[in-house]
């Protein structure tokens, strides 16, 4: 690909694309979100049309117009969210739309043979008759590669595979990537996750801004180069220091259950203290907080506020007793993307900006504004819908709205899923701002190094029970979060 | 700006068909009742000295008696004579005509409307009656003006419209949130025919007290039905569609129940107040529904409420987990929309002067067209208020514009639901532009 280049009205989305993959290679993309990789993507999987320059596959001129176009080629893309259909079974969705016909039957016998011979060169073991929403994440994007290489993909394009994945997923995801380079396909890696590049790429692309800025050996790279290519500027660490200095304690957890999600889970947050609360995917962590948040509902457990117990029915009754939740997912639980930045951070806060039933909008647009320059949210303006801001900046609307409403305790879910590394590092820093303010902060998270980069006191959850709590975080590694987050057997800190 | 002309763009669309059907029903018009009489009159005084003697020619109806009035009026007031005053047929004209020729008087004019004028027996009039050869015959002077424009065609557009418009804005409430209300148009039968029962078996001949209160009842019953669809909705999570769908065959059925599948015709004449009243000119149901699109706008766009709605149509979820409360601002809006059906039902009854179960009947589906054609989208948290008026005013001037250049009845409804499918098409490839492709 050379020369790309798209505007959107307003934005020029890529100046200057430009992306060269070989066979056999992976190849890594990386850049801060708005970089222009996700445009650059769909360019090249026709599912838009770039305003100028060219695409040459095997050195031939090629013009994608459609998808369609693009899977004829050879081009297939794993998007972030899968473009799975629930309700077929895993076999109906590789051969969606391609069927194995015999006189308009479906050959199904035909159809299972292929699939299973597709999973057997992923080295996966799934059932091709199993419905899709009954498959883990990892397995649902085995499917999605399955269906990539049942319409012959050579180039194969994953769009941040990693992040719904567990750290062991992870590492079969990367068995399965390395087989299908052997066999000669070539690979673009899109993550926010440098390690996976390191372990992974033979080369990476860099770009910032919408531009090409740099492709190099991946061995010739290091950590620091790439973040320096990516920000355009040097980042000191990837994670500020921040020194607890923790007061008494504001939220008391005990014995909460909910189902076999949430068993008996007790633990403490005090002001001032950053607490991280990891363990794998399906741990109960996101259900832990949920209850703290009033979103579901408690089966049984005390959940103490600055020493008064408090009754949770609904998150409203949370966000009065000054509980705020950053959901994991930002687009579908945090924010209302159909309306405006401004409006979106009042939604919470109208109470108090509510004059007999009137919304004071100057007041809203002015304590808005405020937020803007304290968490420097990059948008054109108040009345800038939420659904065109980067991840990192709609995160900044979601605290803002939180910030106002004055809350003690902050629970962060994921919070830097998703976001790029110099908004990363601003969002550790108003955490770090927060914790100094004496909020209690709960950070669920599954990036090892941001969980002991970030946390005054680790808890690790397995299987819906609470298995190890680490108070020495400065001599703890990620092997002893990961013994405790596999057996719930590992080592117990005093 | 480029925002306003996004959200209100159907204004010009509007805009546009009122110039058309004004362009096609342009017509010789006659002035007719008092302003024709003034305007005679002048044209009289124009040409006349004081004391000139005029004989008023009209026929025997109460737009001519208006004419006659005015113009005696202006003509006494001018200093004329007025020597008779003719409230009949051609030969009643003929023999007052006689009268004056006969008793030796002099007729200086003749003052006809534009339906008098054209009497053979003032054709000739040298030759049939020879002292009157020099007497003037006088009319109205016509002008060109579109039939659409003219203002009782105007005011018969916002009558058809008003119970559809009304219904509008609490199916746009609805939508917003995301929802939809299938059960709008059996409302308007059912609290049509709650109303009309009550008044028409009252013990006594009801008074303004009784028949607010029946008329109260009407719409307290198909809210009560509007709540419960809320709480269907909410509480237990059926599908809206699934949920009003199966109201709007309750309410049909007890409508048809309470009615004995009759209309209720005992009803008194002053409950037309509502419907046919006017003041200054203007229906008291176009006053009402002018009224409830202004609060409506009010509470969009002002109070938190609307926020509120918007957000709960836009992502529920992210709503809930910033506090919104959810369940109360649906329950708040199938309510809503419950009462409104009502109220269309109400002014529908009062316009008609009866109570009936076929009332509303397919109201459901032109309530959600103009919804839509306003530009409100049908997956919530998009859309405005007073874009359901512009919508359900462009249906209204396009069936009376068809109405008017003869279009049949049945070709009515292919170019009706044709347009509203243009209309939905425009806005969607107005948005895709803006937001690039995908």
């Amino acid at each position: 690909m050379e020369g790309i280049e798209k505007s959107f009205p307003g934005v020029r989305a890529v100046r200057h694309g430009r992306l060269e993959l070989r066979a056999g290679e992976v190849l890594a993309l990386l850049g801060e979100n708005g970089a222009g990789k996700s445009t650059l993507i769909k360019v090249l999987a026709g599912a838009l049309r770039p305003d100028a320059g060219t695409i040459r596959i095997d050195g031939q001129a090629v013009h994608i117009t459609s998808p369609h176009d693009a899977q004829r080629l050879g081009i297939s893309v794993v998007y972030q969210e899968f473009n799975l259909i629930p309700a077929l079974s895993a076999r109906e969705n590789i051969f969606l739309g391609r069927e194995r016909t015999r006189a308009g039957f479906i050959g199904r016998g035909e159809e299972q043979r292929q699939a299973r011979a597709l999973f057997a060169r992923l080295n996966v073991r799934i059932d091709p008759e199993t419905p899709c929403r009954d498959l883990t994440i990892a397995q649902q994007q085995c499917v999605e590669i399955a269906k990539a290489l049942a319409q012959r993909a050579r180039i194969l394009v994953l769009d941040e595979p990693s992040a719904v994945l567990t750290s062991q997923e992870v590492e079969q995801l990367f068995a399965i990537i390395r087989e299908l380079q052997t066999q000669g396909l070539g690979i673009i890696y899109i993550s926010h996750r440098l390690d996976e590049v390191f372990a992974l790429a033979q080369r990476a692309t860099i770009m910032r801004d919408g531009q090409y800025i740099d492709t190099q050996p991946v061995p010739n790279l290091t950590r620091a180069r790439i973040i320096e290519l990516m920000v355009g500027r040097a980042l000191e660490q990837e994670f500020p220091k921040h020194k607890a200095s923790p007061g008494p304690v504001r939220l008391a957890v005990t014995n909460l259950c909910r189902g076999r999600k949430v068993r008996n889970v007790s633990f403490q947050v005090r002001a001032g203290e950053i607490v991280a609360l990891t363990g794998l995917v399906g741990s109960g962590r996101t259900e832990t907080v949920r209850l703290l948040f009033g979103a579901d509902r408690a089966d049984s457990g005390r959940i103490e506020l600055d020493g008064r117990p408090l009754r949770i029915p609904s998150p409203r009754a949370a966000v009065r007793a000054g509980i705020g939740l950053l959901p994991e997912d930002r687009k579908t639980q945090g924010l209302v993307l159909t309306q405006s930045v401004c409006e979106n951070f009042g939604l919470p806060n109208l109470p108090a900006l509510t004059r007999m039933g009137f919304v004071a909008r100057k007041r809203e647009r002015a304590a808005y504004t405020g937020y803007v320059e304290t968490l420097r949210i990059r948008s054109y303006g108040p009345e800038q819908r939420a659904r065109e801001l980067s991840g990192g900046n709609q995160q900044k609307v979601v605290l803002a709205k939180w910030l106002e409403r004055r809350c003690d305790v902050l629970i962060f879910d994921e919070p830097t899923r998703g976001i790029d590394v110099g908004a990363k590092y601003e969002i550790y820093l108003l955490m770090n701002r927060l914790a100094a303010e004496g909020k209690a902060i709960l950070m669920v998270s599954s990036e090892l190094p941001e969980v002991l980069g970030m946390a005054d006191r680790i808890l690790v959850m397995h299987e819906g029970r609470m298995t190890g709590e680490i108070t020495d975080v400065a001599g703890a590694n990620q092997q002893d979060i990961l013994n405790l987050a596999v057996s719930g057997a590992g080592r117990q800190s005093p | 700006m480029k925002r306003a002309l996004s959200d209100y763009g159907m204004l010009g669309a509007l805009l546009l068909l009122c110039a058309f059907f004004s362009w096609r029903t342009y017509d010789e018009q006659q002035p007719t009742g008092a302003a024709a009489g003034r305007q005679v009159a002048s044209l009289v005084a124009k040409t006349a000295r004081a004391g000139a003697r005029v004989l008023i020619a009209t026929r025997d109806n109460d737009e001519d008696r208006e004419f006659a009035d005015a113009l005696t009026n202006a003509l006494a007031a001018a200093g004329m004579v007025v020597v008779e005053t003719v409230h009949g047929q051609p030969v009643d004209a003929r023999r007052a005509m006689t009268r004056i020729v006969e008793s030796g008087q002099s007729l200086d004019f003749i003052a006809c409307n534009h339906a008098t004028a054209t009497w053979p027996v003032f054709q000739n009039l040298a030759e049939k009656l020879p002292p009157l050869a020099k007497t003037v015959l006088v009319q109205p002077q016509s002008y060109g003006w579109p039939n659409f424009l003219k203002t009782d065609n105007l005011l018969n557009v916002a009558n058809q419209i008003v119970v559809i418009a009304i219904i509008a804005i609490g199916m746009t409430i609805v939508i917003l949130t995301g929802g939809i209300d299938l059960s709008v148009g059996s409302f308007v039968a059912l609290s049509a025919v709650v109303a009309t029962w009550l008044i028409a078996h009252a013990e006594t001949q009801p008074g303004w007290g009784a028949m607010t209160l029946a008329c109260a009842s009407g719409i307290a019953v198909t809210a009560a039905l509007g709540l419960f669809s809320g709480v269907m909705v909410t509480m237990f999570s059926i599908p809206p569609f699934i949920v009003t769908l199966a109201m709007m065959l309750v309410g049909s059925g007890l409508a048809y129940l309470l009615s004995k599948g009759e209309s209720i015709y005992r009803i008194p004449e002053s409950f037309i107040w509502l419907g046919r009243g006017t003041l200054g000119g203007i229906p008291h149901s176009v006053i009402l529904m002018g009224g409830l699109y202004v609060l409506a706008h009010i509470v969009t766009s002002r109070m938190s409420l609307g926020r509120y709605v918007y957000a709960v149509g836009g992502n529920r979820e992210a709503a809930r987990l910033s506090g919104v409360p959810v369940t109360a601002v649906l329950l708040l809006a199938y309510t809503l929309s419950g009462a409104l059906a009502g109220l269309g039902g109400i002014v529908t009854a009062s316009q008609l002067k009866s109570g009936s179960p076929n009332y509303g009947t397919m109201y459901e589906l032109y309530v959600i067209a103009a919804v839509v054609v306003g530009g409100t989208s049908l997956s919530g948290g998009e859309g405005k208020i007073f874009g359901t008026l512009i919508g359900a005013f462009i249906i209204a001037v396009i069936q009376n514009g068809m109405n008017l250049t003869g279009v049949e009845s049945y070709t009515q409804k292919v170019v009706l639901g044709l347009v509203i499918l243009g209309a939905v098409l425009l806005d969607r490839l107005k948005k895709k532009r803006w937001l690039g492709s995908a």
